[in-house]
């Protein structure tokens, strides 16, 4: 019965002061050599350790080293070494425990070597001790010395201790005596190359003394768990746990022994420690025990009894937490595997990725009360693993993901937050080990594991997946991939089901589609028909994703439909006799209807750009129909629903733009298109903007290419209406604010008369530069206030003018009538 | 010397996924005093790349961009010279240089960085210099076929400017490089 605070305290003080006294006088007899009284003090002495009146760690206390370095006594090694001995923590590092004993240990040596008694005798005098505990303690302190002194063969005393300490019964003073007899024992085993190797059959007795040992140490330690009343059961645990160290330490000292080797241990020490662990039928050993079996002993050795060692786990409490030690022997074999090629042929020899997984089955199938978060990291170690050892066989990393599918069928989709990590962690191993999704995508259990997961951890996963092809630069190059892709990522190309989230983040929102898009470009195949059947399958998937994802799914999805388009282009002929449905015409219809999708956003501007990309792709194919066609969407949109000031004059100079560059159209086609971009460039909002359209509009009847229209006349018209809003800009400035007006618009316009003038559009003449260049000196002198940039520009113009006529030839002659 | 970053055309994601890989590893942070960019990044991520490379960035606004509010042309000066940035759809014909001569003497600048035709160009005329980076990713364009990703780095040293073009070809990044000197300029009218 372990004691309260207060009584605990008394005894204590009780304890301390016997030790002193007995201390005190076992001194005074060392001091005059007499040895054996200074046993009888110490015995007397340690006697107080006898106590069960103490809990482990106030027994320590009275041990405690702080009580008795107070006797200042040098050659007192041995009540010094005897209070360490009792050191609780179990921490036999302490230099100051083993000093200690050491000292004690060469005492005796000292004193038998002067011949003052022989070993045999010291050994036989301090088995009169009258308490069992000192006596124990003694006799193994004077056990080493024997066995050193090689007087008797290392075996037999070992046998004879490792019996003798039966006496203690008492689990917390029985461990600690064996603990110590661990450590005393450890270089003296009659091990092979040890000196103290006896005859044939040593290294068993070395086996045999190690596993008593342990066996009795694990009994002790059991029984600790019975003692006391039921409700310091956890008390009880927790100090358990604090000696369980001294428990393994046997199996470290068993995985030391040189003459235990894969045969040995496979027949005899695996199998008697197992016995054990089996058969105590207690949690925190079984737990504990496992775990130290597979951290001591090589990897190599547990590869190679894998059965026997997955053969116990079925066997252990069913309160025993399996899944961690088996996860940690799996990650073990993991890194054992990694660690050489070499070491792979073994793997498969003894068929661990079949053993590991059915252990597993059997476990998950018997621990009917396991989480899933256990289970699903069971699996993520079992896959880690076979991405390790067998990185080729695709169908175990299946296998392995079809028990994980089979484990979540029949729940709801998963709320437990590890548990949805530990399936992210699952799905990403296999990205990150391939470095390719296509070797995913063969796996027919990937995107079953994934429609378990909640829709949050769905896009979370499928981000991973878009990042790693990103990362890696794969091409998805067939649409059957694309396929598997996209329904992999469905999450982030359509609302799943109705009660999608309202609160989205915006930026998230943006970067997930965003990198979609991105996603998009690396869908590709040289090959034409293939191609256009990923085109055809991306647009299937894209369509369904709402106004919301349209604007950024779409633009990429056109882009790599012109390019086809362009790739086509570059191609000479039609193969006679194939059936070919991958034709710019084809594509082009499929542009038209995606781009459409995007008038339900709405976003006409986006739309207005796209069918002008795609009228000058069409122009490029000679396709006037279809060119012309795309232009009129582009107008109607223009009309109907560019309605801000700002965005129609940038649509519309995209539109003047656009038309200049093609040739494709006859001219009737050709008449509609550029009077209407002629008529909308006069009706835009600030005069200004009219004004700067209207003469980029010029341009439309003049390409300077060998067969462009060059329509004087026209240009020219285009040029005076310029003039005409200038004018009607200056007006209005002067009526409205009484200044004048962008005196600028005059320079610009000057400007493009001179680009005519000099590519030769006879309808400019140089009287006609002559007077516009009059009128603006005027106007820029009767005007009030100056603009310098006006003045600036002005004065780069006549510069420009001055450096043509100045250019001489041709050029000059040109520019001669012109004074400045 | 003065490093200015000149890059445009980047399109990402509408017709790109990412700036070439060799790209990103020859642009660090720290080294380019200046960067003007012609427009199209189009998203703000990139626009955030470009901000971490140098903290003096210029944009204007490409037609695809989605920030509205860069501006449509800029001017500023760098050392001697006198730099103006304009995407380029707004000067109709696309990439006509007399038309590109036109804005560059109604800003009054030295050197007009200009881009739309993902063509890399630099082109002196009477009234200075004309750069074009081309498309840092090698977009598609309708009006040039298989552009190969530019961009160009200047160097300005006194009335001296050297154009670096970076073009990547088959895979390696081939580096030219152009001279343009500034006689001295008379003081102007104003």
């Amino acid at each position: 019965m372990l004691p309260h605070g207060d009584d605990e305290e008394k005894w204590l003080a009780e304890g301390i002061a016997g030790i002193q006294h007995n201390a005190f006088y076992m001194h005074r007899a060392l001091d005059s050599n007499d040895l054996k009284d200074a046993l009888r003090y110490s015995v007397q002495m340690l006697s107080e350790l006898r106590t069960s009146l103490l809990s482990p760690h106030k027994y320590y206390e009275l041990c405690e080293l702080g009580y008795l370095f107070d006797l200042a006594c040098s050659e007192c090694c041995l009540c010094r070494s005897w209070i360490l001995m009792c050191f609780f923590s179990g921490d036999w590092e302490d230099m100051r425990a083993f000093d200690e004993l050491r000292k004690m240990e060469m005492f005796f040596r000292e004193e038998t070597a002067r011949g003052t008694i022989s070993v045999i005798e010291l050994y036989e005098l301090v088995q009169h001790a009258g308490n069992i505990l000192p006596r124990l303690y003694l006799l193994c302190t004077v056990g080493s010395v024997y066995i050193k002194s090689k007087e008797a063969p290392a075996k037999d005393v070992l046998k004879d201790l490792v019996e003798m300490c039966r006496g203690i019964q008492h689990p917390v003073r029985g461990l600690f005596l064996r603990s110590y007899l661990c450590q005393i024992s450890r270089d003296k085993l009659p091990d092979i190359g040890s000196e103290y190797e006896g005859d044939a059959d040593t290294v068993s007795h070395a086996i045999e003394f190690v596993i008593q040992n342990f066996t009795e140490m694990n009994k002790l330690w059991v029984r600790m768990q019975h003692q006391g009343p039921t409700r310091e059961k956890d008390k009880r645990e927790k100090e358990r746990s604090q000696l369980r160290d001294l428990v393994g330490k046997n199996l470290h000292v068993l995985s030391q022994i040189e003459g235990v080797d894969l045969d040995i241990y496979k027949e005899t020490v695996l199998p008697r420690v197992l016995e054990q662990v089996v058969n105590c039928k207690d949690e925190l050993a079984q737990h504990y025990l496992m775990d130290c079996i597979i951290q001591v002993f090589p990897d190599e050795y547990h590869l190679q009894t894998l059965e026997t060692l997955l053969g116990a786990f079925p066997q252990l409490q069913p309160t025993v937490d399996i899944k961690t030690v088996l996860s940690q022997l799996m990650d073990r074999l993991s890194i054992y595997a990694a660690s050489s090629i070499e070491v792979l042929p073994e793997f498969l020899q003894v068929e661990a990725f079949s053993k590991l997984s059915n252990a597993i089955g059997k476990v998950i199938e018997a621990q009917v009360d396991m989480p899933v978060v256990g289970a699903i990291t069971l699996y993520v170690s079992l896959l880690t693993f076979t991405l390790r050892v067998h990185p080729d066989r695709l169908d175990y990393v299946d296998q392995v993901l079809g028990a994980c599918v089979k484990k979540l069928s029949g729940r709801a989709k998963l709320e437990d937050s590890r548990a949805t990590k530990q399936i992210v962690a699952l799905l990403s191993a296999p990205l990150e080990k391939y470095n390719d999704i296509v070797t995913a995508l063969k796996l027919p259990n990937y995107p079953r594991v994934m429609d378990h997961l909640d829709n949050g951890t769905n896009k979370v996963m499928a981000v991973v997946i878009i990042q790693s092809i990103m990362k890696n630069t794969t091409c998805i190059s067939t649409a059957d991939k694309v396929e598997a892709l996209f329904e992999l990522i469905k999450g982030l190309i359509r609302d799943v089901d109705e009660t999608q989230d309202d609160e989205i983040d915006e930026e998230d929102f943006k970067e997930e589609q965003n990198s979609v898009a991105r996603l998009i470009h690396m869908l590709h195949n040289d090959d034409p028909e293939e191609m256009l059947k990923i085109i055809c399958t991306v647009r299937k998937h894209i369509i369904l994703g709402g106004p919301k994802r349209l604007p950024f799914t779409v633009p990429p999805l056109v882009f790599s439909a012109l390019k086809l388009v362009r790739h086509l282009q570059g191609q000479d002929g039609d193969v006679i006799g194939e059936e070919i449905s991958a034709t710019p015409k084809k594509i082009f219809q499929i542009l038209h209807q995606t781009i459409e999708a995007l008038l339900s956003v709405p976003s006409p501007e986006l739309a207005l750009r796209l069918y002008l990309q795609c009228a000058e792709a069409a122009n490029d194919c000679d396709l006037e129909p279809v060119a012309y066609e795309f232009f009129t969407q582009a107008f109607i949109l223009y009309e109907e629903e560019v309605a801000d000031s700002k965005a129609q004059v940038t649509a519309i100079h995209l539109i003047i733009g656009t038309l200049q560059r093609m040739n494709v159209f006859g001219v009737e086609n050709r008449d509609t298109l550029t009077h209407k971009a002629t008529g909308y460039s006069a009706k835009l909002l600030k005069k200004p903007d009219q004004c700067r359209a209207v003469y980029a509009c010029s341009h439309l009847f003049w390409v300077d290419e060998q067969d462009g229209i060059k329509d004087g006349e026209r240009v020219l018209l285009c040029l005076k209406r310029a003039l005409r809003i200038a004018n009607a800009a200056q007006q209005m400035a002067n009526v409205t604010r009484g200044s004048s007006g962008p005196v600028v618009l005059f320079i610009e316009i000057l400007n493009k008369y001179l680009y005519f003038f000099e590519k030769g559009n006879p309808q400019v003449t140089s009287s006609v530069l002559q007077g516009l260049i009059e009128l603006i000196k005027t106007e820029m002198q009767t005007d009030g206030s100056s603009d310098p940039s006006a003045d600036a520009f002005f004065a780069s113009t006549l510069r420009y003018i001055q450096f043509q006529k100045q250019k001489g030839g041709a050029m000059g002659e040109k520019y001669d009538p012109i004074k400045i | 010397m003065v490093l200015v970053l000149a890059i445009g055309d980047l399109h990402i994601p509408h017709r790109a996924p990412d700036l070439p890989a060799k790209f990103k590893s020859m642009l660090v942070p720290g080294k380019i005093q200046h960067i003007l960019c012609t427009g199209n990044l189009c998203i703000k991520e990139v626009h955030d790349y470009l901000k971490s490379l140098s903290p003096d960035l210029h944009i204007t606004r490409g037609e695809y961009d989605e920030d509205v509010r860069y501006p449509e042309n800029k001017t500023l000066s760098i050392g001697q010279f006198k730099l103006g940035l304009c995407h380029g759809h707004q000067i109709v014909p696309w990439g006509d240089l007399d038309s590109l001569a036109m804005l560059q003497r109604q800003l009054d600048i030295d050197i007009l960085v200009t881009g739309h035709t993902h063509q890399f160009k630099a082109y002196k005329h009477e009234g200075g210099v004309i750069i074009n980076p081309g498309s840092a990713t090698g977009a598609y364009s309708s009006i040039t076929y298989d552009a190969n990703p530019s961009f160009v780095l200047m160097d300005i040293d006194g009335l001296r400017v050297v154009v670096y073009v970076y073009e990547l070809i088959d895979g390696e990044v081939k580096v030219d490089k152009i001279d343009f000197k500034k006689t001295a300029t008379t003081q102007s009218a104003h």
